[in-house]
């Protein structure tokens, strides 16, 4: 690859981070899962954690999102620590989470998922009646589904609607926990395509776990972790083939 | 015949929406939230009293006011229990969420101590619970602004609790032997109060020559229709609605899509709780109220919600029905006349007289519902496809 290296985060003043995590600490119980990380995510960038399955990945995004709660450590979001924050008003701040293994609801008609996500939007924005078409054009095999039960969709559409789902949100960061997992390859192009038109055009943020690895190279900057803590990082750039042996392959 | 039929249909129907009425609000609370709540009976009596405080008033008042008390008394009921269900809510249901067990131990506490407090309410009691609010709230509300709450919590809420009683009991005790004996006097007492129908709900309508619908019935199947369809427009056709579908499906993931899922449980309970209210205020028209009512409705109203099938509106509304006519067919003896009075089905007849009183049938109901339940577990109306499995 020979296009120009995005800065590094916190380096550069133009770019303040949109979520920046210091000194994590999380346990189980007395099993101590998260080891002291460190992780900055700068505005309109897309970073990778990646790491092999058990090393403390989703953990960490739950306890970005505060479904968990770090025992040490301080998470800001556009520079406000929101440890104490519940879940509910953090998505409300602009933190939109896509986690494994979808979470559609499965009752819900793929339209109500759709404008359950504008609960999101909180004070930032009006929601509305209709999904726009904005959606539509990212995900267009949602359009046709819009009267069908959420549960009853396949895994990759339930991929879709979640991701969708997030997006009507108007989320400023956007978490997303192996968003392929499972998925068959055309709809992981067609996913991954749908993520980077996201960042284009809003020009959001987004924290990617992934172990795709092609997907994986789509974003500017990455972190492996390894037994809980951040073992390596730097633009995706510089992430070679050896890196990738040693944190990822299995 | 066909009177007969007919005549056995509205009777049939007219139980079963005294049952639908009451499981509603159940249908809801359990059913959506699968909450099982214990004290949905005493919210009923709640909503009763309710019912019997605003008749009184309206005597007082007279005029046409007595005729018309009922319209004040249904949304009145409402509120009453609605509120009383916020407030179990907020203080002892929300920390039992997902502990069905602790739950119903807690429910069952708190319909006994409901019970109690229609027995024995008294205006030196409601002095005594008034000064307890002010004290223990006020007192926590100063603290929490002037002090560092954060860290004496722990004590501060004990002691605050202790204190507040305390004080509270010894002004109840004082105050109750400072005034005269009809000061302090119990405002039911234990014993049962009756309500008196509005005079346009005590006739009926006649038609032909046997057939009776009595108004009081008429209005509770109207009622019932209402409360139905005010019900499936709030959840199916509000924002309010949507997120509490969302929260019932899925409450970790709602959260993190921005629903604040306290609120949307408070808010669940307290419909759930108010529709107990008006069933409580329908349930005046049909006999004396006690400050036992509950208990006489809360079996019924899970029956209807597990027949029908948890989560299912639709359920509870076929359920409601079947039972209710199940329960005229074979309580008014007319399975035992459908047969031919020969030698051959003699034993059928006979067994079919045997159950033809209120309670036996009842008994018959309740072993066909537990038959009923062996064949088809989650009910009549059983959630289906993928996403069952989710």
């Amino acid at each position: 690859m020979t296009t120009t290296l995005p800065a590094p985060a916190l380096q550069d003043p133009m770019t303040a981070p949109m979520l920046e995590v210091s000194g994590l600490n999380f346990y189980y119980g007395e099993s101590h899962i998260l080891r002291d990380v460190s992780m900055t995510i700068p505005k309109g960038q897309m970073v990778c954690l990646i790491g092999r399955n058990g090393v403390g990945k989703t953990t960490m995004l739950k306890n970005i999102m505060g479904v968990l709660r770090p025992r040490r450590g301080e998470i800001r979001f556009e520079g406000q620590v929101v440890n104490s924050f519940p879940p509910d008003r953090r998505a409300r701040l602009g933190i939109g989470y896509v986690p494994q293994g979808r979470e559609v609801i499965p009752r819900l008609t793929v339209r109500e998922n759709l404008l359950i996500g504008q609960e999101a939007l909180g004070s930032r924005g009006k929601a509305q009646k209709e999904v726009p078409e904005e959606i539509y054009e990212l995900f267009p095999v949602l359009k046709d589904m819009l009267d069908r039960m959420g549960g009853d969709l396949s895994g990759g559409q339930q991929q879709q609607l979640a991701i969708a789902r997030a997006i009507m949100g108007q989320p400023k960061l956007l978490v997303l926990d192996e968003p392929t997992e499972g998925i068959q390859p055309s709809i992981i192009l067609d996913i991954e395509a749908a993520v980077k038109k996201i960042i284009k055009t809003t020009g959001i943020s987004v924290l990617l776990v992934e172990q795709h690895l092609h997907f994986v190279r789509q974003a500017d900057y990455y972190y492996a972790m390894q037994r809980g803590g951040i073992v390596a990082n730097g633009p995706t750039s510089e992430l070679t083939n050896d890196i990738i042996q040693e944190f990822l392959a299995v | 015949m066909l009177e007969g039929l007919i005549g056995g249909l509205f009777n049939g129907i007219s139980i079963g929406a005294v049952l639908l009425i009451v499981a509603l609000g159940l249908a809801i609370v359990f059913g959506l939230m699968g909450v099982i709540n214990l004290a949905h009976g005493e919210l009923m009596m709640f909503g009763a009293y309710t019912t019997f405080v605003v008749q009184n008033v309206a005597k007082s008042i007279g005029g046409i006011a007595p005729d018309l008390y009922i319209f004040a008394a249904l949304p009145l009921a409402f509120l009453v229990a609605a509120s009383l269900g916020l407030l179990l809510e907020r203080t002892v249901i929300r920390y039992l969420y997902g502990r069905p067990l602790e739950t119903l131990l807690a429910t069952w506490g708190v319909s006994l101590i409901l019970i109690q407090f229609i027995r024995s309410v008294s205006l030196p009691m409601v002095i005594g619970l008034g000064i307890f609010a002010v004290l223990f709230l006020v007192g926590r509300w100063v603290l929490t602004r002037y002090t560092d709450w954060e860290r004496i919590q722990s004590w501060a809420n004990p002691v605050f609790l202790g204190l507040s009683a305390a004080i509270a009991v010894l002004a109840w005790i004082l105050i109750g032997n400072a005034g005269s004996a009809k000061f302090s006097r119990a405002w039911f007492s234990t014993r049962n109060v009756d309500v008196t129908p509005p005079s346009w709900l005590r006739g009926g309508i006649t038609l032909g020559n046997t057939l009776q619908f009595p108004s009081a019935r008429l209005f509770i199947i109207v009622l019932t229709i209402l409360c139905l369809v005010a019900v499936y427009w709030f959840l199916n056709g509000t924002a309010w609605g949507l997120r509490i579908r969302s929260v019932t499906q899925n409450r970790g993931m709602s959260a993190c899509l921005g629903i604040p899922t306290g609120q949307v449980d408070a808010i669940t309970f307290a419909l759930g709780s108010g529709l107990a209210g008006i069933a409580g205020c329908a349930v005046t028209l049909l006999g004396s109220v006690g400050p036992n009512l509950g208990a006489n409705y809360i079996v019924d109203a899970f029956m209807v919600v597990v027949v029908g099938g948890v989560g299912k509106l639709v359920g509870s509304i076929v359920a409601a029905l079947v039972i209710g006519i199940t329960t005229y067919l074979v309580g008014s003896g007319t399975m035992a006349l459908l047969f031919p009075p020969t030698g051959f089905f003699q034993p059928a007849i006979d067994f079919f007289t045997f159950f033809a009183t209120t309670s036996m049938a009842k008994v018959m109901v309740f072993a066909l519902i537990i038959a009923f339940l062996q064949v088809r577990p989650a009910g009549l109306f059983p959630p289906k496809g993928r996403s069952v499995e989710l």
